[in-house]
């Protein structure tokens, strides 16, 4: 076993929990040296149950929406100690716990401009209570708050643009990975904890369960998301687009039909679901385009 | 030394004495003025703290507890809907035993909306595990903070501390208070040592889950943590006095109850009121009594069981209420009385900042001592905006 | 044993809980084409690939069988196996 790692196994995440696997790699790079705030969630309930953590550094469940905030305390309570900048503070949560309802904290915490490092695990859901909507679920997909059906074809609504928020509240580094590319993911945590100030790393993690796919599948599906362009990797430091993964684009429906969530819009027989399917190639073709991810054609 | 300062300037000069590292908290009438002094003092740097100006209460609440689980003396401060707004964070304080000091400068909640005084935010949140302590004047209100810190970081206790004053009576007079100099608060209050804190040097993981085979063992010890708080309370008020010549704080406050028949029972600024009627009814010959409780929760059961031993009949005055049900404060006396005969009478007084001369004391202690009943029974009805059928059932019961 | 001072834990308990005994299907290192690419070990949700060089194994206490370092190992020389069948 690693001997540094600090996300020790017995914890009770699914097979092939990319959220498990992610929050591994992102404390590992982060090292021993660092305090965590964690939202009430799927990484928080399978890594706490008393008497057993998996945790082997510091950190602390509050609530499900106050992370950023008791983060913020944490971060205040090392600078009145001389202690800033020799300890990382780490505040993370699910998508759910950082778009929607611990959102007022998080822009509160960034614009006050607290050297921590946000990180959050996005599948999509609200996971842990069941697959419910959240903020960040993408368009068309079910959960069981939207589900399809002869009046719905799933969730109505775009994911909420939260890098495009951290930017505007003059976050110096802000950066979408997924684990469908681990080492992306230690490279920028790293990075991440070199600037000094708030930062804000947004990880895509499948969720075999919620999503409804084959646990060994993972990390194909996560990279398929970025080669699709629904996904975008790339990286803002202070306020500039400065990297971007680049791919050669595959078309949405690669990824969407190996999943559950999406295979309503695939069912037999009607033809009116093109349209919806080109509706989410049209939010993929923006990313390519917007992230500068298209390889240039050769020659 | 004795000063006349406004009662939210005692409060900030003893708080910077007490050499709190971080300070969050979010504007509320009628606690501004306490946090705005502090944003002062660290500005001045006469407080070396973070002041950490948070977008709400609820991260008021989040910032402290952050801080405090980090291992460092923390404050905040509010009232009413702040202090509704917070509420699961005041509930999780507590249950990770963390000694925030927070100030409640009391006041109604809405609607309608009110900023003056009454209890029901702080009685709202009886419930939580806080220490509750309630000031009588501004000279109490600045003692009790430096006596909570005490209490609550006391390795025996490791709870956090209410200090409750009457929103704008206190919080907005101005009365001489005596603050003490920084070395008298060092003697007095030594630096923080937390039980446990998050630190790489021992990690620690906090706020586990609970299954059902411990939640309630985990609720048990939190409950015996919060009852078994009272002696602490009891000693600090014993040791202040020694360190600072004035006794402050600890339970109750009795007031001529050398064989009282008929005693008012109620917290706060009031007290002062009803223990000018007591003085009032004694000089006709009457065997009036007060009791002021200082130490809301954890509640004084044995010590006013004894108290009131040799009682008759016993009137509790209180700022709150439970909507359809009638009296709180009330409830508790009356739990804590079963079967001992005493004739306990309740009355809803003073919400919203309704003032309270002494001659509506008198009537409620004249209608106490005449042996009528009082469930929840409002005190100083208007007529004109109750409605006459209302008003007239009302009126019957006095 | 009491509840402890506010319900804190110590660091890395989890390991009392041997979620191996989930299993359905095992991982099995063939250790005849590994480079040495360290994939598996990096990909694993539990954390409990080991080893070194070119030889690395599942720590079966903790091994949940989701076949992640099977399906990234870019030489196959990992393959899922059935868990036999108790008597």
């Amino acid at each position: 076993m690693a001997a540094t790692n600090l996300f020790a196994p017995g914890h009770t995440a699914c097979l092939g929990c990319g959220e498990a696997l992610a929050a591994r790699l992102v404390i590992n790079a982060a090292g021993a040296n660092t305090i965590i705030a964690e939202a009430t969630g799927c990484l928080e309930i399978i890594s706490s149950r008393y008497p057993e953590s998996a945790w082997q550094v510091p950190w602390i469940h509050s609530l499900f929406d106050n992370t950023a905030a008791v983060a913020a305390g944490i971060e205040a309570a090392l600078r009145a100690t001389g202690r800033i900048g020799q300890v990382n503070v780490l505040s993370q949560g699910g998508d759910g716990a950082t778009a929607d309802i611990g959102f007022g904290p998080l822009s509160g915490a960034w614009e006050r401009g607290h050297d921590v490092l946000y990180v959050c695990y996005d599948n999509e859901a609200y996971m842990n209570t069941g697959v419910q909507r959240s903020g960040l679920t993408p368009f068309h997909a079910r959960t069981s708050t939207s589900p399809p059906g002869s009046a719905s074809l799933g969730n109505p609504t775009l994911k909420k643009d939260l890098p495009a928020i951290a930017v505007a509240h003059g976050v110096p580094y802000v950066a979408t990975s997924t684990v469908g590319f681990p080492r992306d993911i230690e490279r920028k945590v790293k990075k991440a904890l070199s600037v000094r100030g708030p930062k804000y790393l947004q990880i895509h993690v499948p969720c075999p369960l919620g999503w409804g796919f084959d646990a060994s599948q993972t990390l194909d599906l996560a990279k398929l998301a970025v080669q699709t362009g629904l996904y975008p990797i790339f990286e803002y430091e202070n306020g500039e687009l400065t990297g971007s993964m680049k791919v050669k684009p595959r078309p949405v429906e690669d990824y969407l039909k190996p999943q559950v969530r999406f295979r309503h819009l695939f069912a037999a027989g009607k033809p009116d679901l093109a349209q919806e399917i080109a509706a989410i190639q049209a939010v993929a073709d923006r990313n390519l385009v917007k992230y500068q991810m298209v390889v240039p054609a050769s020659g | 030394m004795k000063r006349v300062m406004e009662g939210s300037a005692g409060v900030s000069d003893m708080v910077t004495l007490c050499r709190p590292l971080v300070v969050s908290a979010y504007p509320i009438t009628p606690q501004t003025h306490i946090v705005e002094n502090l944003a002062q003092q660290v500005a001045n740097g006469k407080l070396q703290a973070e002041f950490v100006n948070v977008e709400s209460e609820f991260s008021a609440a989040s910032v402290v507890l952050g801080a405090s689980a980090t291992g460092v003396r923390t404050y905040t401060a509010t009232s009413s809907q702040g202090l509704l707004l917070m509420n699961e964070v005041v509930y999780n304080i507590s249950g990770l035993r963390l000694p925030v000091v927070m100030t409640v400068a009391n006041r109604a909640i809405s609607p309608p909306l009110s900023i003056w005084n009454d209890w029901q935010d702080s009685i709202s949140v009886r419930d939580a595990g806080w220490i509750q302590l309630y000031a009588e004047d501004n000279q109490e209100a600045a003692d009790l903070h430096l006596q909570a810190y005490r209490i609550g970081e006391d390795p025996r206790v490791a709870l956090p501390v209410m200090v409750c004053m009457d929103g704008f009576i206190l919080t907005h007079a101005f009365e001489p208070i005596d603050i003490p100099d920084q070395a008298q608060v060092d003697a007095y209050l030594p630096p923080y040592q937390p039980v446990i804190k998050l630190d790489p040097a021992d990690p620690l993981t906090m706020g586990a889950f609970m299954e059902p085979d411990k939640y309630l063992e985990a609720r048990y010890l939190l409950h015996r943590a919060v009852a078994d708080s009272a002696p602490v309370v009891e000693e600090v008020a014993a040791s202040f006095r020694e360190a600072f010549g004035r006794y402050q704080g600890g339970l109750l406050d009795l007031y001529r109850m050398e064989e009282a028949e008929v005693v008012m029972i109620t917290m706060g600024t009031l007290s002062s009121t009803v223990k000018a009627v007591v003085d009032q009814a004694r000089a006709e010959g009457q065997r009036a009594g007060a009791i002021r409780i200082r130490c809301y929760r954890p509640f004084p059961k044995q010590q006013l069981r004894q108290a009131l031993a040799k009682v008759a009949k016993v009137a509790v005055l209180e700022k709150a209420l439970s909507l359809g049900v009638g009296s709180i404060l009330g409830a508790d006396l009356r739990d804590c009385l079963y079967g001992s005969g005493v004739q306990v009478n309740e009355y809803i007084i003073g919400l919203g900042g309704r003032d309270i001369p002494p001659q509506t004391v008198r009537r409620v202690y004249d209608h106490t001592a005449s042996g009528r009943p009082a469930d929840g029974l409002f005190v100083d009805l208007n007529a004109e905006h109750v409605g006459d059928e209302l008003w007239q059932a009302w009126q019957a019961l006095w | 044993m009491p509840i402890s001072h506010a319900g804190v834990v110590r660091p890395g308990t989890s390991r009392a809980t041997k979620t191996g005994s989930w299993r359905v299907q095992r991982p099995v290192f063939l250790h005849k084409e590994c480079i040495g690419c360290r994939q598996c070990e990096t990909v694993c949700p539990e954390g409990c690939v080991f080893g070194e060089d070119k030889h690395f194994e599942a720590d079966l206490d903790y091994c949940k069988g989701c076949g992640l370092c099977a399906a990234v190992c870019p030489k196959k020389d990992i393959e899922m196996k059935a868990e036999e069948a108790k008597a």
